[in-house]
């Protein structure tokens, strides 16, 4: 097989990087640069919880494995959401998104697996510049199943359909033998319009953007954690942070604000989604501790369990990417906005290093922000 | 944050690393913090950066789950697949791998493997499930031994006997004169692990001084405390003086806590030898459970196979650990061995010096370059790409885009 040395990751790529520094330590991190460039590769043999976690193992699993044998020109833009085109429309096509809700315990302080499901495949289409029409539940249901409760769920998604002026418009039940499912999983999909071409894309991310967040991190992810009662702690203000926000995103974008790029940031946190952002548009993010919002309940946790709240899934923040002069604009209309009150300017994007995410240290050093490796698992001591 | 912001605050650290630049001098500092969370500290506030070039933490042996062999995970793992077992361990054990996958992997294939916060969540998962049998993976050094020993006392008390420690428990003082005996070795002094100190106080490091004649200053694990004890190391030589001292008093006193010695002593006895990662076998350097808690032992009631099994031979972890090489000085770092990958133990726990540097520590190296590139300036060779001085302005400063 030929190499050339424009393939990145490629052994002629290594070598012309090692040969560029003079250095040892710096052409041992040069080859690393390039190495983190190929395409991952799926080696274990059997899927592990951290496949489901939404960190690095969960994206080598999309793109080498669903990527590459589902590959297709739709699919290969690996967004949160799909553009269908309609034959003899160019101003608006189809967006189309999907996501299963497996979360325990159903119910937990702020939210429960019903108004998830609801808000999360929403804000799937809201960030990507979509305006959602109407989704689809499908719902399975382990034998034995408390009917009642199974109420509780649906009243709670007719309760965030409606807050979000959304119908479920068509659904699915299918029920499986006790054991093989736990009490309830739900997969919603949504559909919206979008304007064409995209305004919120990938490609238009560029050095010199300034990167927003839309409130405090990692509420859910450490309700959640508390819910399951696996920790002794409890925290009385902390509840969950499940909301739409097809209403931020529209304002933002009705505003004429010029918005490069949205994700919310789910599991994996903030800082998965600032690392998908460095890789997939090939720049730098350089983000200030002191500027990320955190609750002092999150806070708190994450220091006891030895947790980035960084890492935290959220499920009602999202991270946007603006053209830099937007900047001021963007962080006042999200503050002004009930889904953006703790609204932050949080970093900018950069040239260099290609591919990284770094932080500034509250205590003033710098370091490498990498993206979730695993599940977090908390330190020992 | 309360009580922990304080010990956080940017201004002190520029001023104390401004100290410590004029009075290192020009000497070549090298420093070892002895404990992982302290290595984690480093990494995680970025440290270095405040440091000048000429004074270097060498980050040692104190990760409990690195110096765990790979024999000895097999073991775990082959009891985890026992039937009617529930395996528990804390989270950061789960992805080391053993000589034919992880805790993890093997959770994957069927064994009932569960994460814990604490052993007293292995004792309650034993009452909740009383016809299986709980095994808890302990590890970890004095600070993590008492709470197995309590968890002990208590199974016993209750006359619970379904719970069964696999104990991997470790004491530092061996590992420590193992790397002062090494003689690839020249440290200036050492970092004290402050969590062990709470528990044996400071007095045991005095062999450190009145044997090997190196200063031994216990920090806690907040920025500025690594900061101080770096500044009362130095102080310490410039002055002539060789001590153990205590820069942790809010939390270490200097005789430790009696009664968590005195549960220890009731529940564990030193093994004659334990295998460390890299290290080998040292003498006297490990907890074996008390004969009185035998029907609790693991290793006793579990056929266990035991076998040794060497570490790969591309993996460099033993001189890591001892601070003979840095971690991109491995042969495999980064490259082969990475944290989702990881050969080595030391790329698993993010207190292990290997994880820490990947995950938090090449970017300092990568603005690094970034200058030595702009200024056409030679990098000076040491390998030791801290910034020089330039620690202040970067507050979204933008780093000069490279030619490419």
């Amino acid at each position: 097989m030929t190499e050339t040395v424009t393939q990145p990751g490629s052994g002629a790529a290594i070598r012309a990087a090692s040969a560029r520094i003079a250095d040892p330590e710096q052409r041992v991190l040069e080859r690393i640069a390039e190495i983190r460039k190929r395409k991952p590769t799926l080696r274990e043999d059997a899927i592990t919880m951290s496949h489901g976690a939404g960190g690095k193992a969960s994206h080598t699993l999309t793109t080498a494995l669903f990527g590459d044998i589902l590959s297709n020109p739709v699919l290969d833009q690996l967004g949160d959401q799909a553009v269908l085109a309609l034959p003899g429309v160019d101003q608006v096509g189809i967006a189309v998104t999907t996501d299963s809700f497996v979360v325990s315990p159903l119910f937990f302080p702020g939210g429960d697996i019903g108004e998830l499901a609801v808000n999360g495949t929403i804000n799937d289409l809201a960030v990507g510049g979509a305006t959602p029409l109407g989704i689809s539940a499908a719902f399975i249901l382990e034998e034995g199943l408390d009917i009642a409760l199974l109420r509780r769920v649906v009243e709670s998604m007719r309760r965030a359909a409606d807050r979000a002026g959304v119908y479920v418009v068509t659904g699915d039940t299918k029920v499986v033998p006790r054991g093989k499912a736990d009490q309830l999983f739900i997969n919603t999909t949504g559909v919206g319009t979008v304007a064409l071409p995209p305004q919120v894309a990938l490609h238009r991310i560029a050095p010199g953007d300034v990167v927003l967040l839309s409130g405090a991190m990692g509420d859910h992810g450490a309700t959640v954690m508390l819910a399951r009662g696996d920790v002794d702690l409890e925290a009385d203000n902390l509840r969950s942070d499940t909301m739409a926000l097809h209403g931020l995103t529209s304002a933002l974008l009705a505003d004429g604000i010029d918005v490069h790029f949205m994700r919310d940031a789910t599991r994996g946190g903030v800082a998965t989604v600032l690392n998908e952002i460095a890789q997939a548009a090939g720049v730098a993010v350089a983000i200030a501790e002191d500027s990320l919002p955190v609750h002092d309940e999150v806070r708190g946790v994450a220091e006891i369990l030895g947790i980035d709240p960084l890492y935290i899934a959220n499920e009602g923040k999202l991270v946007a990417v603006v053209a830099r002069d937007h900047a001021p604009r963007a962080l006042e209309l999200m503050r002004s906005r009930p889904e953006g009150t703790e609204a932050a300017v949080i970093g900018e994007v950069m040239a260099e290093p290609e591919g990284m995410v770094f932080i500034h240290t509250g205590f003033g050093g710098t370091r490498v922000v990498d993206m979730l490796i695993g599940d977090p698992l908390p330190r020992i001591c | 944050m309360k009580f922990a912001d304080e010990f956080r605050d940017a201004d002190l650290a520029r001023a104390l690393g401004a100290r410590i630049a004029a009075e290192s001098g020009d000497k070549h500092w090298k420093i070892m913090e002895v404990c992982g969370g302290h290595t984690h500290t480093i990494f995680k506030y970025g440290i270095e950066d405040l440091l000048p070039s000429n004074v270097e933490l060498v980050h040692g042996p104190g990760c409990p789950v690195c110096v765990i062999p790979m024999g000895r995970l097999d073991d775990g793992i082959a009891v985890a697949h026992e039937p009617g077992v529930i395996f528990t361990c804390f989270g950061d054990l789960m992805r080391v791998p053993g000589s034919t996958g992880s805790l993890l992997d093997a959770k994957a294939a069927g064994a009932d493997v569960r994460m814990v916060y604490s052993p007293l969540d292995a004792l309650k998962i034993a009452q909740q499930n009383p016809d299986r049998r709980v095994v808890f993976y302990a590890i970890g050094f004095e600070t993590t031994a008492p709470s197995t020993a309590l968890t002990l006392m208590r199974a016993k008390a209750e006359g619970i006997r379904n719970l069964f420690v696999f104990c991997n428990h470790v004491t530092i003082i061996p590992p420590m004169k193992a790397i002062l005996d090494s003689p690839d070795l020249k440290l200036d002094g050492f970092l004290g692990p402050g969590h062990v100190s709470t528990v044996v106080g400071i007095r045991p490091f005095e062999f450190v001084t009145n044997t090997y004649g190196k200063p031994v200053v216990v920090v806690g694990f907040e920025p500025l405390d690594i900061l101080q004890g770096v500044h009362m190391i130095i102080t310490q030589i410039h002055e002539g003086r060789c001590e153990v001292e205590n820069q942790y008093k809010r939390v270490v006193h200097d005789d430790g806590n009696p009664k968590a010695l005195e549960v220890l002593s009731r529940v564990f006895k030193l093994r004659s030898h334990f295998e460390w990662r890299g290290l080998g076998f040292i003498s006297q350097s490990a907890l074996e459970l008390q004969d009185e808690f035998a029907d609790y032992d693991a290793e006793k009631v579990f056929s266990v196979p035991g076998v040794r099994v060497a570490d790969p031979k591309a993996c460099q972890c033993g001189e890591v650990l001892k601070g003979v090489l840095k971690p991109w000085e491995c042969k495999v770092f980064g490259t082969a061995c990475t944290p989702e990958t990881p050969i080595g133990t030391c790329m698993v726990s993010s207190e292990g010096a290997c994880a820490a540097y990947y995950n938090f520590g090449r970017y300092s190296r990568a603005r690094e370059r970034e200058r030595v590139l702009a200024s056409g300036e030679h990098s000076n060779g040491n390998g030791n790409g801290h910034a020089n001085g330039a620690v202040a302005e970067h507050d979204l400063q933008p780093i000069p885009v490279q030619a490419r």
